[in-house]
């Protein structure tokens, strides 16, 4: 049974309930409901395959080598490998497309009339196909055809909603961005291609020895940028906070809780698998780059009150904690200590799962909020959890899980990825030793401002008395938006409560790797639950620990219930309100919230404040008549980076235009000249 | 008798708590040349309390009802799973510091979200500069106990304690700044001077003050003893960690008598300090408090570097 599911043909079975899907969605166009059913239905079902199939490889633990038909052209061949860690990332994308798919359902309802369903299906299958290809393309060209495939089908998802000049732009920005992070990949594979002769990354693999160190590393520098502008790293990430929040919000579920996870998919694959063994520094650069991300992720997310935008800030964050795990796994396996780089791999990809669960669970939520109020800006919210009490829960246990509180399940992956920090500060010495330090309080530091993001994302949410009149027109969201959300919040639970077997699990996924194959283990699982690194140095157990909170607080209940006080009343009353009437512009705004945070950290954030005055008397300049208080975050990415880039591409392009001279005698004397070089270049 | 052992464990940290903020506010009074209410006024306090009916607001949701006893079950769960009175519990399950750190991590969450949730004015702002707080802390929090994880070998509380940090010469210089960068951080966890004034209504320093405002009766009382928990938990850690001397190793009723005698003349003597430091030195501004928090992660820091 297994070997029929784990076969080349239940891939293309695979592919095609998403191109009929595609095909389908665009042939109903014409009529909304029946091309949303068409494009749920085969969405669901092939998410439920892809699940299947993923589960029946990473059970078999045989890895899948096809060739997909011969191509016409000689380098590209359609080569796919699918080993257990490209079943692993298909079983995250099934398994998150699956629930945003049956989101869907109800969510894109509220597009009917306005625009095209069918467009809509026919990308998302693209997309979600795209990702598949992306993650089982076993050949350079083949992989980077299906790279743009996934990369222009989420364009067209983010300029979707295209009545909002601002979607367009930021989809363009995502365009533009993308592409010139596929340049870099393109460069650091025509470098592979050279050095090896071939495109195939097997052969690329058997072939590594061959390239010289120098080389290696231009790779890596290439490839870090390449996928780090797809996986949204400081200083690349400038697009994602922009497309993320333009896309519908199950797509942005997707994008966030999936697609940048191809791009540390793609790291892994290179920097642990195809260009092993690596230097120490490789390990470094990438710890350092997920110290900053996520340190400066969750400071630029705490300083923004757009619900869509914050959540995206925090993919960075997120990101920038798995990369942590996968950095310390770069730097043990470089200085030989395997048994701890493969604890620090276990770490990013529990992580990686965790994130694609808890991520999607929070965009979906905000999805609901943003259907019912009609804009993105928290402080129009207020009091919602009266009014979508389910939609709150559910966003109150994805904020749990994403501050890393037990027992959900993005404490555990922390844990694991902070004890494999320790680890490194424990092992290692001297620079690499300080840099593990500097990492380990920058996750320290990021949890805690994780939490202060989620209280104020929440609370200004959810919580309090409504501050726009909107609120009181909303309603809890339909059933099979509840579902989908429902059923995430139930996953976050269990992967923290079966942390233990899942991470077990997640290790034979690591030993795959070929490095890893004879790594001893310093995981163990004692008792069945409790997740023990080294032998008895940390352990911990999200079932034990569940289970003492449930009886602490039953027991609580109970005493104060009925052992203390039976015949208590409880008054209902107003808020304190010191004798004046209480309106909702003096509760706390998101803004107002993480205001003293913004300027503790001023240094970083460079935070704006504009103060315009309106006098009754300009002359005597008492008595303002009104006043405008502007608050805003300097970008520093754009002013120091991007503008001075900008500017000089400009430049250089202004400089070129100088031998264009309009004149045919001159570019024929170009040709000539050009002729000349390359003849003597040949001799 | 391990069952009688493991209840004690666990009821002790609520059954002695409101003691701390007795003894705090006794020693605060004669050196104010008062005389002070008894000692056992904060278990009065609470029964009163828990006797009252309640007003609550109808802006509040479930989160402001149910708050409470979540905050107190997780002052629950933190202080069976720190050692107490005896080291030889290891608890493997819930005993690692990350556990505990974000275990109180979630009574942080859950009081903020309370205090925003009636929307008055003070819940509020408490809220944002309890997790501002909170959050610049967590960094010398984490790294405190790490350094002395790092000097025993793990990171498993119970096994930190019966290790003895201080015990290993070469790690001294390590262990003593670790402990003035938890204590630092100890002080802001619990809402004590110079962070926030545990005796004041006013507005403009009121800390958790502000955020339990709309709190009253039983709820009212269970939020003041989870914060008395807090502080008895912060106590223990610091006084177990650093200082085992005392704690029981073994199961039997004189190691367990002996553990418990030198665990209250420990939570005596720092008491005694935290008082001595609230009656000697006055609250500093908030935007000055980020230092003192940043001084304690630069204190951990210098400490792990000089552990090899």
């Amino acid at each position: 049974m297994l070997e029929i599911i784990a076969s080349p043909i239940s891939f293309f079975i695979l592919l095609e309930l998403f191109l009929i899907g595609a095909a389908g969605s665009l042939v109903l166009r014409k009529n909304d409901a029946s091309a949303n059913v068409w494009s749920s239905f085969f969405a669901i079902a092939g998410s439920l395959w892809g699940l299947l199939f993923a589960s029946a490889i990473l059970i078999s633990g045989q890895a899948l080598s096809f060739v997909a038909g011969t191509s016409p052209f000689p380098l590209l061949s359609l080569a796919m490998h699918i080993d257990m860690l490209s079943a692993l990332f298909i079983f995250i994308i099934s398994l998150i497309a699956l629930f945003c798919s049956i989101y869907g359902i109800g969510y894109v309802k509220h597009f009917y009339k306005k625009y095209n369903i069918g467009t809509l299906g026919f990308f998302y299958h693209l997309f979600i196909a795209g990702m598949v290809l992306v993650v089982t393309a076993s050949n350079g060209i083949f992989f980077l055809i299906a790279w743009e495939i996934m990369s222009v089908a989420s364009y067209f998802l983010v300029v979707y909603d295209r009545n909002d000049e601002n979607n367009v732009k930021a989809g363009f920005l995502y365009l533009v961005m993308t592409h010139v992070g596929t340049a870099f990949i393109i460069a650091a594979f025509l470098l592979l291609y050279k050095y090896t002769g071939s495109f195939d990354f097997e052969v690329i693999k058997s072939a590594v020895t061959f390239i010289p160190s120098s080389i290696k590393n231009t790779i890596f520098v290439l490839s870090m940028v390449g996928f780090g502008v797809k996986a949204g790293i400081i200083p690349f990430h400038i697009w994602l906070p922009a497309a993320h929040p333009a896309a519908p919000s199950h797509i942005s579920a997707l994008m966030s809780g999936v697609m940048i996870k191809t791009g540390v998919f793609m790291m892994m694959r290179l920097f642990l698998d195809i260009l092993q063994p690596a230097p120490v520094w490789w390990g470094l650069v990438v710890l350092f780059v997920g110290a900053t991300s996520s340190l400066l992720g969750v400071l630029y997310a705490l300083t923004e009150h757009d619900i869509k935008r914050l959540l995206a800030y925090h993919s960075i964050e997120n990101i920038g904690i798995i990369l942590l795990g996968l950095g310390s796994a770069l730097t043990f396996s470089s200085l030989g200590m395997l048994p701890l780089a493969l604890l620090s791999l276990v770490a990013a990809l529990f992580h990686t799962v965790n994130h694609a669960i808890f991520k999607s669970l929070l965009f979906l939520s905000a999805g609901s909020v943003i259907n019912q109020m009609h804009t993105r800006n928290m402080e129009e919210y207020g009091g919602l959890i009266k009014y979508m009490p389910h939609t709150a829960f559910f966003f109150l246990i994805g904020s749990m899980a994403i501050s890393a509180l037990p027992p959900f399940n993005g404490f555990f992956s922390e844990w694991l990825t902070f004890q494999s920090l320790f680890q490194g500060i424990i092992a290692l010495d001297s620079s690499a030793r300080w840099v593990f330090i500097l990492a380990a309080g920058a996750l320290a530091f990021t949890g805690g401002l994780a939490l202060t993001c989620f209280v104020k994302a929440f609370g200004a949410t959810f919580l309090a008395r409504p501050r726009s009149a909107e609120v009181s027109h909303a309603k809890e969201s339909s059933f099979p938006l509840l579902a989908a959300m429902g059923a995430l919040a139930a996953l976050s639970l269990l992967f923290g409560l079966f942390s233990g077997p899942v991470t077990l699990f997640l290790e034979t996924i690591g030993k795959s790797f070929s490095i890893f194959q004879s790594a001893p283990s310093l995981l163990s699982l004692p008792r069945g639950h409790v997740l023990t690194v080294g032998s008895g140095f940390a352990s911990v157990s999200g079932l034990a620990f569940l289970v003492l909170f449930t009886v602490a607080i039953f027991i609580v209940v109970w005493i104060i219930r009925s052992a203390i006080n039976k015949k208590q009343k409880i008054k209902i009353g107003a808020t304190w309100d010191c004798g004046t009437d209480l309106t909702s512009r003096m509760e706390i705004t998101a803004t107002g919230f993480a205001r003293s945070i913004v300027l503790i950290f001023k240094g970083v954030l460079k935070p704006s404040i504009q103060h315009e005055i309106e006098y009754h008397d300009a002359e005597t300049r008492y008595m303002p008549k009104s006043r405008t208080v502007i608050l805003g975050v300097r970008d520093v990415h754009q002013a120091y980076f991007y503008r001075p880039l900008h500017k000089v591409v400009a430049t250089l392009a202004e400089q070129t235009k100088n031998i264009q001279s309009g004149n045919i005698n001159t570019y024929i004397s170009y040709i000539f000249i050009a002729l000349l070089i390359v003849l003597f270049a040949t001799l | 008798m391990i069952i009688l052992i493991w209840t004690i464990q666990l009821i002790l940290t609520p059954v002695v708590s409101p003691l701390c903020i007795g003894i705090i506010k006794k020693v605060k009074a004669r050196l104010q040349n008062r005389r002070g209410a008894s000692i056992f006024q904060p278990y009065k306090d609470l029964w009163k309390l828990l006797h009252k009916d309640e007003v609550i607001s109808s802006n509040a949701s479930w989160i402001f009802y149910y708050a409470p006893f979540i905050i107190f079950a997780v002052t629950i769960v933190v202080g069976a799973s720190i050692p107490l009175f005896a080291a030889f519990l290891n608890n493997t399950l819930t005993g690692d510091m990350l556990v505990i750190v974000y275990a109180l991590a979630i009574g942080a969450f859950f009081l903020a979200l309370a205090g925003m949730d009636t929307g008055g004015a003070f819940g509020g702002f408490g809220s944002s500069r309890e997790m501002t707080l909170s959050a610049l802390a967590e960094g010398g929090l984490i790294f405190s106990l790490l350094t002395v994880a790092l000097i025993s070998g793990s990171t498993n509380l119970f096994a930190i304690s019966s290790s003895g940090v201080f015990a290993q010469d070469q790690h001294f210089l390590s262990a003593l700044l670790a402990l003035c960068g938890f204590f630092i951080v100890l002080l802001a966890e619990t809402g004590r001077f110079p962070y926030d004034n545990p005796d004041t209504h006013l507005e403009l320093t009121m800390i958790h003050e502000a955020i339990i405002l709309e709190y009253s009766g039983k709820r009212l009382a269970l939020m003041e003893w989870a914060s008395a928990n807090k502080l008895l938990i912060f106590i223990a850690l610091g006084v177990n960690l650093f200082f085992p001397l005392g704690l029981a190793d073994n199961g039997g009723v004189d190691a367990i008598l002996i553990g418990m005698a030198a665990f209250m003349v420990k939570i005596f003597i720092c008491c005694l300090i935290i008082a001595l430091i609230e009656s000697s030195m006055a609250k500093f501004r908030f935007f000055r408090l980020p230092d003192l928090l940043l001084v304690s992660f630069i204190l951990n820091v210098v400490a792990l570097s000089l552990i090899q």
